[in-house]
């Protein structure tokens, strides 16, 4: 017989079980008794993990979520700016790189869903989210890609940021969040090399070539210095997500890396940072840099970039227009399931 | 809104010789897109040879409770271990 559980498409239940968190929801619960949550603070203090069906407060637990989600959604929703260029990519070997990548994106979102998911939430339920704008993606993805050029500067500027932000996340505190993080970037870095390998290749060919690469790093590099998130005096939750284990590195520790790292390949690329102020401190071996125009980031986050409703409008879209796969995939489950066990359907 | 789907665990061989290893979950209407699904999101770099996918709510865990003694007998038998016994001098190796 079949019973409740095994439908698809039915009461809540179905998407739970015992490898998950309670399913809670997305709303706020009672703390869990104190013992519990001393062996959370136990687990913390040893550097261990914390796993989905360990107690913890519910602070941690919506932090989570939140950070999660808006990585994945930033996963998916960065899938556009260098899908726009899969048409018109320069050859049949960029075309198809290009498409791996894109693909590895969404393969990111949803191993990030999923670690979300852990968390009692369910996918539909943050894609919801993400759709009535209440909850956010990276603002990177918020500009648009106007050359082939774009396509090399998102893979070495963007990307590299992203790494540098990711890598610590693979300790992070929360098992399912650092094991997805673990795979996401070993596949990253292909992700980067592919970027600065077509930077490299229009800054070494004609003369129009070079100044479309230049001109596309021009545009991307403040942004990608943004990623980091406001500077460390400017970022109230730090603090607390440090304490959890979630975050290692400060937002401008993680900055300054990222500019160490990448300012000499820039030169190896042979092309410029636009920033009259950036050098290097011997005495500090870091690289100083000019000062980051934090009202367009404001501006951006709060939605008035140049992409924001076009990236929002095609993700609504694209959901809405595969509604009815996802229907036609649930009924002909259904339908092989009632086959299946006929006595079930009498 | 609920996804009109299931939630499945994977789970991946990475080479024969070894055993099936979580990789990680994805929703899917029924057993055959799950594999599918599975294909594509966690061996997209030659990570498997073999796939299993198994309805979430199918599996049941222990309680990570550490009040709960489910793990006690495993700890508390020192003699199951070979370093418990010692060996005469003379006895190289066993």
């Amino acid at each position: 017989m079949v019973d409740g559980e095994r439908l698809p498409g039915n009461a809540p239940g179905a998407t739970r079980s015992a490898e998950r968190g309670s399913g809670r929801g997305p709303g706020l619960d009672p703390e869990p008794d104190p013992d519990l949550l001393a062996q959370f603070e136990a687990l913390l203090a040893a550097d261990d993990r914390i796993e989905p069906r360990d107690a913890m407060p519910e602070a941690y637990r919506k932090t989570l979520i939140r950070q999660i989600a808006q990585h994945a959604h930033s996963e998916i929703i960065g899938m556009q700016p260098e899908g726009n260029w899969i048409t018109r990519a320069p050859s049949l070997k960029r075309k198809a790189i290009l498409m791996a990548k894109v693909q590895d994106e969404a393969g990111h979102g949803l191993y990030l869903y999923g670690a979300a998911e852990t968390l009692g939430v369910d996918r539909g339920e943050l894609l919801d989210l993400l759709h009535a704008r209440k909850q956010k993606y990276s603002s990177i993805f918020n500009y648009p890609t106007i050359s082939w050029a774009d396509v090399g500067a998102i893979g070495w500027l963007v990307d590299g940021a992203a790494i540098t932000n990711q890598v610590p996340l693979c300790r992070c505190s929360y098992g399912p969040y650092a094991r997805a993080m673990i795979r996401i970037c070993k596949e990253e870095s292909f992700h980067q090399r592919q970027g600065f390998d077509i930077l490299l290749t229009l800054s070494n060919g004609t003369p129009e070539q070079h100044e479309m690469a230049q001109e596309s790093v021009n545009r991307w590099w403040w942004p990608s210095l943004m990623m980091f998130g406001p500077p460390d005096d400017k970022s109230p939750n730090s603090a607390q997500s440090m304490a959890w284990g979630i975050k290692r590195f400060s937002n401008d520790e993680l900055r300054q890396k990222f500019v160490d790292m990448t300012v000499p390949q820039a030169a190896v690329l042979g092309l410029t940072l636009p920033d009259p102020q950036l050098r290097l401190n011997e005495a500090t071996g870091h690289y100083e840099y000019g000062n980051i125009d934090w009202s367009e980031f404001e501006l951006v986050v709060k939605g008035y970039g140049p992409c924001n409703e076009q990236r929002l409008a095609h993700r609504i879209r694209a959901h809405e227009e595969g509604a009815w796969v996802r229907e036609a995939a649930a009924a002909y489950a259904a339908k092989r399931a009632s086959r299946e066990t006929p006595e079930a359907v009498a | 809104m609920s996804e009109p789907s299931r939630l499945w665990e994977v789970f991946v061989r990475g080479r024969r010789g070894m055993s099936h290893v979580h990789a990680g979950s994805l929703h899917a209407a029924d057993a055959e897109m799950a594999l599918r699904n599975a294909r594509d999101v966690y061996t997209r770099r030659g990570e498997g040879v073999s796939i299993w996918v198994v309805p979430s709510s199918e599996i049941s865990a222990s309680t990570p409770d550490e009040k709960d003694p489910f793990f006690g007998p495993s700890v508390d038998k020192v003699y199951r271990h070979p370093t418990f016994y010692t060996l005469p001098e003379e006895v190289r190796q066993m």
